[in-house]
């Protein structure tokens, strides 16, 4: 009965297709300097705005053409996924653990630690996320680091408001007041009882956020504060092909589309974990 | 011999002042149903959370004692009580969908109790959860202790709640309207579960209900609650026989009866409402926190 169930539930086509876009975009990040066709950083002037390969003058090689200093863009595209992942996972998993375990305790305990860190989530939010980002970054230098910790820094609140809420809302459920009468401690309740039905919303609320870091490192290397300029990043990539997007459309544009569909597929992946993992939904 | 829950003058009171509980007395014996009978609002769930030691914490205890089988709750503290009331009572809950943890499977729900609190081993607890199970005539256990809490029927979840209520063997059940939630139909049933389980283990049971006829057939004492003021107190059979209190005896001409499904409802006469707010001022006019 449980493997048919598991089948029958795994075809849901949101997961998939998400979960594809998302495993082959790792994969060709992991895997980069194996499937890359050209050196990112390689520069020839000589083939300087190429464009993809359904067009007149195409060079074979340079599936999507290639940008004013004539780097491979499909290489280029590759290579950024490996920071916009590395930023995704690292920066999301961050917030999450600060973030939930906060708003766990706040929902849960109520009174006090409640009161203290709902204040501070109202005078985080307070503050616009991206200027606060770039703030961050220009305080703590540039670098792989800095953009994490500034993701992890501004987003947690994300995480700490809806985990605060469901934690509240199960905190008053009969199974709660049930465990208090056997005799379980305030920290066992909240872990056996409360965490492991606040689970799919942490789950899916994770997946939600890498997208989100997905885009705010893009837009802080758009802006330059991001990684060093040498490394191609997603960002950056749109940001040189805004200044050449009359000569060479293809350079602003699959970026784009690459961002777009990894940021979409991040949140929907997410959705689709959260119907799968909650005993009630599915 | 000492009574298995002895509350003696028990008020509450809400932050605006408000009584809710009006210096209630009650007692049940070992192995004794006692029902606790009231309309909504009452305060006759607010009497079981306060022995089970969950009051919400708006309520607060002004006077009075809570006895656990000769033990003063009040004079323990917060850990000795927690674990007197885990060790000595359970709770049969009112609505068997939110009682049952909804992500964590009914076999683990149900041993990890006996195993973390009480210190069971698992074969142990396994053992008695599996014995409980075939008590409440549940036929599949192996199906049952592999379900998540959603996969089975409101009845089949009372019914393991019941099985949980009684596996560590407490002193002491609080029964908190157990039928409330279900279709009449399997309220029987249910019914006819507790009492007979109750028998067996020889369990104490206070059993709150607003349904005079489950109280008939469930329990041997019943106290009739009003605006949290026992109103009258007596022997099951002798209340059914001649109920003393005003309220009572238009409690029981309220009850709808089967063999004239045609009459219609009557609610409680105003005369009757009139006389027990007269009570209900009386009792408050002397009424110190403190000084009985």
């Amino acid at each position: 009965m449980d493997e048919a169930s598991v089948a029958g539930r795994g075809l849901s086509p949101r997961l998939w297709l998400a979960g594809g876009w998302l495993l082959l975009a790792l994969l060709a990040a992991i895997f980069a300097p194996l499937i890359a066709p050209q050196d990112p950083l390689a520069q020839d002037l000589m083939l300087e705005r190429l464009p993809p390969f359904w067009l007149d003058g195409a060079e074979p090689g340079y599936w999507l053409g290639t940008d004013s200093l004539g780097r491979d863009l499909l290489s280029r595209l590759i290579f950024g996924g490996r920071i916009a992942f590395i930023v995704a996972f690292a920066a999301a998993t961050s917030a999450c653990l600060l973030g939930s375990a906060l708003g766990l305790i706040a929902g849960y305990f109520g009174g006090w630690p409640d009161r203290i860190i709902s204040r501070i989530v109202d005078v985080w939010m307070a503050f616009p996320p991206v200027l606060f980002a770039i703030l961050l970054v220009a305080v703590l230098g540039t670098g792989l680091s800095s953009v994490i910790l500034a993701i992890a820094i501004i987003d947690w609140t994300r995480f700490c408001r809806v985990i605060r809420a469901e934690a509240m809302s199960q905190a008053r459920m009969d199974y709660v007041e049930s465990a208090r009468i056997a005799g379980y401690g305030r920290m066992g309740i909240m872990l056996r009882e409360v965490l492991p039905n606040v689970l799919p919303s942490v789950v899916a609320l994770l997946s939600l956020e890498m997208g989100i870091a997905v885009i705010v490192e893009a837009i802080l290397s758009f802006v330059n504060l991001s990684i060093s300029t040498d490394d191609p990043t997603w960002g950056s990539i749109i940001a040189e092909g805004r200044l050449s997007i009359h000569q060479a459309w293809w350079v602003l544009v699959f970026p784009l589309i690459t961002l777009i569909l990894t940021v979409l597929s991040f949140s929907q992946f997410g959705e689709a974990l959260k119907a799968r993992f909650d005993p009630v939904l599915r | 011999m000492s009574a298995c829950l002895d509350i003696r003058r028990l008020s509450a009171v809400l932050p605006n002042g408000q009584r809710v509980l009006r210096s209630v007395s009650l007692a049940v014996q070992p192995g004794e149903v006692s029902a606790l009978v009231g309309e909504s609002g009452a305060g006759k769930t607010m009497i079981g959370k306060a022995v089970l030691g969950v009051l919400p914490k708006s309520v607060r205890i002004v006077e009075g004692e809570m006895l656990i089988e000769g033990e003063d709750l009040g004079r323990l503290d917060p850990k000795a009580r927690r674990t007197l009331i885990g060790a000595r009572t359970a709770l049969i809950p009112q609505d068997p969908l939110t009682a049952l943890n909804p992500s964590r499977r009914i076999g683990t729900q149900m041993t990890d109790r006996l195993v973390r609190i009480l210190g069971w081993s698992g074969e142990r607890a396994d053992q008695r959860i599996r014995q409980l199970l075939d008590e409440v005539q549940i036929r599949d256990p192996e199906r049952v202790l592999k379900s998540y809490p959603h996969e089975l029927s409101g009845g089949m979840r009372q019914r393991v709640l019941i099985a949980a209520a009684f596996a560590a063997e407490p002193r002491l059940i609080v029964a908190d309207e157990p039928t409330t939630a279900l279709d009449v139909t399997v309220q029987k049933q249910i019914l006819r579960l507790i009492a007979q389980l109750q028998r067996d283990h020889g369990t104490a049971i206070l059993f709150v209900t607003h349904d005079l006829g489950v109280v008939a057939k469930i329990s041997q004492k019943v106290s009739v609650l009003y605006a949290g003021k026992v109103v009258e107190e007596a022997e099951t059979e002798a209340l059914f026989a001649a109920p003393q209190h005003p309220y009572t005896r238009a409690l029981m001409a309220a009850t709808p009866r089967y063999t004239d499904p045609y009459a219609s409802l009557k609610p409680v006469d105003e005369s009757v409402l009139a006389g027990l707010a007269v009570e209900i001022a009386a009792a408050d006019k002397d009424w110190r926190p403190g000084h009985g």
